[in-house]
C-alpha cells in the first residue's frame, strides 16, 4: 500500500487492468447536496487515461462488493476502510458534527484532505493481492455508468462489535497466542491512536484560531492607519510595518495548519481507521473461534443419532477457521509493514514540509527586522 | 487555565478600589530641598481642603504655614478644582502657581543636550515582606546614570508598590495643573495583590508580580525621560534615600480617597458647565485626534489580550499532545518507529516551550505597551482639561472685574468716598487678576503644545523599539523551530 508504489503496480493475474499507482481523486464538486468526485487512472497496458465521476455511494457499492459472505477464506481479510460520509452543510462549512466524525479528514480546502483519503482507499484495494482481482473495483473505475445505482448488498459491516451481546465474544480468549497478542496489542494502540490523533486535531485547531485572530489584528491596524489622517507620519509607517508583521504570522500558523493536516494529520488518521479495520477482522476470526467451539460442545453432548450431523457442522467451521486463521496470519504481516510505512511517509513529509515553511517564515520576519530598523523617528 | 487579566484600565488608580492594606497614619510629606536645588517656588499643594479663596503667594514659607495636620488631600489623578466662582458645595483646592520660568529653563537644557540622556533604571528581586494581610511586595529600584544631578553612578534602593504611587501623586499635583503630562502610575489590583500576601504561590501569581514589575519599571523610565520630571526633588528622593515615608493616601478608603471621589464628582459637574471659546484650532484637532487613538488603542490592546489568550491555548494542546505521543511511542513494538515517536514527542515539548515564551513577548510587548498608552492618553486628556479650567478661571476673573466696574461706577453717585475707595481698589486687585489669568492660560496652552510634541517623538521611540524587540523574538523562535525540525528528520527517515 506504500504510495511510492515500491513494488509493481498490480499483482500477477489481478485482472485489473489499471495502474494502482495512477488512481487520483482529483476533486469535489457540489452537486446540490450531493458531493461528486472526479476519478482519473491509467490503463497499464496502453497507458490510456479514464476519468470518471462518482458518489459516496458509489465507493460504499464497491465497499460491500467487496466482501462475499460465501467465501469464508475472505472474512481473514482486513478491509481497508472507507471513510465516513461527508456532510456538506450549503455554505461548504464544516460543522462541529462532520468535525468530531471525521476529524481531520474534515479540513483543508475544499475537500482535499477528504479525498486523498478516498485516493488512498482505491490503492489500497488495488494494491491488495485478492482484493484487486475484484470486478467491483474495475468497474468503478471505469464504467461509464454508475455503478451505485445498483442494490448495495448488505455486507459485514455493519459494526457488530457494536451490538452488546457481540461485546461478550471480543474479550474470548483465544487458542492462539499470536492472536492473542494481536488482539491486546490492537486493542491498545487503537485507543491510543484514537486519542494522539483527537489531540493533534486540537493543536491544528487551537493554530487555525491563531491565523484567524493574526489576520484580525493585521487588518484592523492597516484600516486604522488608512483611516487617520497621519498627523504622525512616522508613527503610522510603524503600524504599517507593524501590520505587515502580522500579516506574516498569520501565514506562519496557516501552512503549519495546512502542513499538519495534510501529512501527519492525514497518516494518523488513516493509522487509526486501519487499526479499526484490523480489529474488526480480529473480531470476526473471535466470533468464528466461538461457534467452532460451541460446535464442538455440541458435538461431544450429542446424542449418537445426531452425532454425525453435529461433527459435519462442526468440521465445516473448523474448515472454515482455520481458512480464516491463515488468510488473516498473512493479512496481518502485511498489515503491520504497510502501516510502519504509511507513518513513516506521513512522518517524513511532515517534518520536510515544516521545515520549509519554518525556513520560508524565518527569512520574512528577517526581512521584516531590517525593514523596522531603517524606519524613521521624526 | 487562564490568564489572570486585569480589567481595561479607563482610567487612572483613582477608581474606588482597595490598595493593599496599610497601618500607620503617616502624613503624606512633602519634600522640598532647597539647598540641593536651584530655589524654585515649588508648592506642594496636598494640603488640607481650604475655605479661603486666595491664591498662594509665592513665598514658600507662607506655604508651610498653611499645612494642616489632617491626612492631606492629593488629588493626583483628578485635577483640583480651581475655579472661584460660585462652585458647587465643595470646598476648592489650591492651584499653586509655578514659577513657569524655572521650567523653561529645563526643557530647554534638555534640547540643548541632545542625546546626553543618560540613565538606566531597572525594578528587580520582588520579595515578600511580612505576613499574611498585611504582607506587601518589596522591589529592588536601580539607577545607573552619569547625570551629575545624582550623587551616585550606580544606586540601588527597596521600594514597595505604594511608594511608586506615592511619587505619582506628588508628581501629578505638582505639575499637571501646568499642562505637563505627568506619566500614570501602573495600575492596583486587589485580586492580584490579595493572591500573593495569602501566599499562593501559583503561576498566576507569579505572573502577576512580573507583570508588576515590568509595569513599575516602564513607569519610572517613562518619568526620568520627562526632563522637568527628572529633576524634581521627589523623583531623586525616591531613587536615593534608602528610607521614603510611606504613603498612605493612596489607600481608596483613606480622606484622601474620599476627597478623590468627591472631586471626581465636582469635576464632571465643572466640565459641563465649561464651555470654553476655542480660538486655537490646533488644539482643537489634538483633542479630537487623541480621542480617535485612544478608541483605536483599546481596540487594539483588546485584540492583543485574545492573541494571547489562543497561543497559550495552543501551547497546552500542544503538551498534551507530546504526552499522547509519548504514550504511543512507548507502546509501539517497531523500535525504529517507537524511537522516531518519542522524539517527537520530546520535540513537541520543547515546541510548547516556544509557543509559551512567544505568548509571554506577545503580552510584555504589546499589550502592556497599549495598555500603557492607554493610561498616558487619559493623562494627556487630563492636561487639555487643565487648560480648560485655566481659562475659565480667566474668565471668571474677567466677569468679577466687570462686577467690580459696574459696582465703582453705582458708587460714583452715592456719597460714599471710602466705599468709593475700596471699589477703586479691588478693581486694581482684579485687573491684576485678570492679567494673571490671561499669562496663566498662554503658559499652559505653551506648555501643552511643548509636551504634545514629546510625547508624539516618544510614542513614534516606544512603538518602534517594540516591534523591534518583537521581531527579534519571533526571528529567535523560527530559528529555534528550524533547529527542532532538522534533528527530527533523520529520526524520520531512520524508520525502516
Amino acid at each position: 500500500m506504500n504510495r511510492s508504489g515500491k513494488t509493481a503496480d498490480t499483482m500477477e493475474g489481478s485482472g485489473l487492468t489499471i495502474s494502482a499507482s495512477s488512481i487520483k481523486v482529483n476533486e469535489a464538486t457540489l452537486d446540490e447536496d450531493t458531493l461528486v468526485f472526479s476519478i482519473t487512472s491509467q490503463k497499464l497496458s496502453n497507458g490510456m487515461g479514464v476519468c470518471v465521476c462518482r458518489t459516496y455511494e458509489d465507493f460504499e457499492w464497491l465497499q460491500q462488493s467487496l466482501f462475499a459472505p460465501d467465501e469464508p477464506d475472505l472474512h481473514g481479510v482486513i478491509f481497508p476502510p472507507l471513510p465516513a460520509k461527508l456532510i456538506m452543510s450549503p455554505q461548504s462549512q464544516i460543522n462541529n458534527k462532520t468535525l468530531k466524525q471525521l476529524g481531520f479528514l474534515a479540513l483543508g480546502d475544499c475537500c482535499r484532505t477528504y479525498c486523498e483519503a478516498l485516493e488512498l482507499y482505491l490503492q489500497q484495494v488495488a494494491l491488495h493481492p485478492i482484493l484487486s482481482k475484484n470486478k467491483a473495483l474495475e468497474t468503478l473505475l471505469t464504467n461509464t455508468e454508475s455503478p451505485g445505482k445498483q442494490r448495495a448488498k448488505k455486507g459485514i459491516f455493519n459494526r457488530l462489535s457494536q451490538v452488546m451481546e457481540e461485546k461478550r465474544k471480543e474479550s474470548h480468549k483465544d487458542v492462539d497466542d499470536f492472536f492473542q497478542n494481536e488482539r491486546d496489542n490492537n486493542s491498545n494502540m487503537t485507543a491510543l491512536t484514537k486519542v494522539t490523533t483527537e489531540r493533534f486535531l486540537d493543536v491544528v485547531l487551537a493554530e487555525q484560531r491563531l491565523s484567524v485572530a493574526s489576520k484580525h489584528l493585521s487588518s484592523s491596524i492597516q484600516l486604522w492607519v488608512n483611516q487617520e489622517d497621519s498627523a504622525n507620519a512616522a508613527f503610522s509607517k510603524i503600524c504599517l510595518k507593524t501590520s505587515k508583521v502580522f500579516e506574516t504570522i498569520k501565514r506562519n500558523f496557516e501552512k503549519t495548519a495546512e502542513n499538519n493536516i495534510s501529512t501527519l494529520g492525514l497518516g494518523l488518521d488513516l493509522q487509526s481507521r486501519y487499526q479499526e479495520a484490523e480489529k474488526e477482522m480480529l473480531f470476526r476470526r473471535t466470533c468464528k473461534l466461538v461457534e467452532l467451539e460451541a460446535a464442538n460442545k455440541n458435538t461431544e453432548r450429542a446424542k449418537a443419532n445426531k452425532k454425525g450431523i453435529m461433527e459435519e457442522v462442526r468440521n465445516v467451521l473448523e474448515k472454515q477457521f482455520d481458512g480464516m486463521s491463515s488468510m488473516a496470519r498473512q493479512e496481518v504481516g502485511r498489515f503491520h509493514q504497510s502501516r510502519v510505512a504509511l507513518l513513516r511517509t506521513a512522518l517524513v513529509s511532515w517534518c520536510e514540509q515544516q521545515l520549509n515553511t519554518a525556513t520560508e517564515i524565518a527569512a520574512l520576519y528577517s526581512e521584516h527586522l531590517e525593514a523596522c530598523q531603517k524606519l524613521p523617528e521624526e | 487555565m487562564a490568564a489572570e487579566r486585569d480589567p481595561p484600565p479607563p482610567g487612572d488608580a483613582g477608581q474606588a478600589r482597595f490598595g493593599e492594606a496599610e497601618d500607620g497614619e503617616d502624613l503624606f510629606v512633602v519634600l522640598c530641598s532647597p539647598a540641593s536645588l536651584p530655589a524654585e517656588d515649588i508648592s506642594a499643594n496636598s494640603n488640607g481642603p481650604k475655605l479661603v479663596d486666595s491664591f498662594l503667594d509665592d513665598d514658600p514659607d507662607d506655604l508651610f504655614a498653611e499645612a494642616t495636620e489632617e491626612v492631606s488631600l492629593d488629588s493626583p489623578e483628578r485635577e483640583p478644582i480651581l475655579s472661584d466662582g460660585p462652585s458647587p458645595a465643595i470646598t476648592p483646592i489650591m492651584a499653586p502657581r509655578i514659577d513657569s520660568t524655572l521650567f523653561d529653563q529645563a526643557l530647554e537644557e534638555e534640547e540643548d543636550n541632545g542625546d546626553t540622556f543618560d540613565i538606566c533604571i531597572s525594578v528587580s528581586d520582588p520579595e515578600k515582606v511580612g505576613d499574611g494581610m498585611n504582607a506587601y511586595m518589596a522591589y529592588k529600584v536601580t539607577t545607573k546614570t552619569s547625570l551629575s544631578v545624582f550623587s551616585q553612578n550606580e544606586l540601588s534602593v527597596r521600594r514597595r508598590f505604594s511608594d511608586f504611587l506615592g511619587l505619582h501623586s506628588k508628581l501629578a499635583s505638582k505639575y499637571m495643573h501646568s499642562g505637563y503630562i505627568v506619566p500614570p502610575a501602573p495600575e492596583k489590583s486587589i485580586v492580584g495583590m490579595t493572591k500573593v500576601k495569602v501566599g499562593k504561590e501559583d503561576s498566576s501569581s507569579t505572573e502577576f508580580v512580573e507583570k508588576r514589575r515590568s509595569a513599575l519599571e516602564r513607569y519610572l523610565m517613562r518619568t526620568v525621560k520627562h526632563p522637568v520630571m527628572l529633576k524634581d526633588p521627589n523623583v531623586l528622593q525616591f531613587l536615593e534615600s534608602s528610607e521614603l515615608p510611606r504613603a498612605v493616601s493612596t489607600q481608596a478608603l483613606s480622606g484622601a480617597g474620599i476627597l478623590r471621589m468627591v472631586n471626581k464628582a465636582a469635576d464632571a459637574v465643572n466640565k459641563m458647565t465649561i464651555k470654553m471659546n476655542e480660538s486655537d484650532a490646533w488644539f482643537e484637532e489634538k483633542q479630537q485626534q487623541f480621542e480617535n487613538l485612544d478608541a483605536q488603542f483599546r481596540k487594539l490592546h483588546a485584540s492583543v489580550e485574545s492573541l494571547v489568550c489562543h497561543r497559550k491555548e495552543l501551547s497546552l494542546n500542544t503538551a498534551s499532545f507530546a504526552k499522547s505521543a509519548a504514550m504511543l511511542g512507548n507502546s509501539e513494538d517497531h523500535t525504529a518507529l517507537s524511537r522516531a515517536l518519542s522524539q517527537l514527542a520530546e520535540m513537541e515539548e520543547k515546541m510548547e516551550q516556544l509557543h509559551m515564551d512567544q505568548a509571554y513577548a506577545d503580552f510584555y510587548l504589546f499589550a502592556e505597551l497599549l495598555g500603557d498608552y492607554v493610561r498616558l492618553l487619559t493623562a494627556v486628556k487630563g492636561v487639555f482639561d487643565q487648560r480648560m479650567k485655566t481659562w475659565s478661571k480667566w474668565q471668571d476673573a474677567q466677569l468679577m472685574l466687570q462686577r467690580k466696574r459696574e459696582a465703582e461706577a453705582k458708587l460714583q453717585y452715592a456719597n460714599k468716598p471710602d466705599k468709593l475707595q475700596q471699589a477703586k481698589d479691588e478693581i486694581k486687585e482684579w485687573e491684576g487678576k485678570v492679567q494673571q489669568g490671561e499669562r496663566d492660560f498662554e503658559q499652559i496652552s505653551k506648555t501643552i503644545r511643548k509636551e504634545l510634541g514629546r510625547f508624539e517623538k516618544e510614542r513614534v521611540k516606544d512603538f518602534k523599539s517594540v516591534i523591534i524587540k518583537y521581531l527579534e523574538s519571533l526571528v529567535q523562535t523560527q530559528q529555534q523551530l528550524i533547529k527542532y525540525w532538522e534533528a527530527f528528520l533523520p529520526e524520520a527517515k531512520a524508520i525502516a
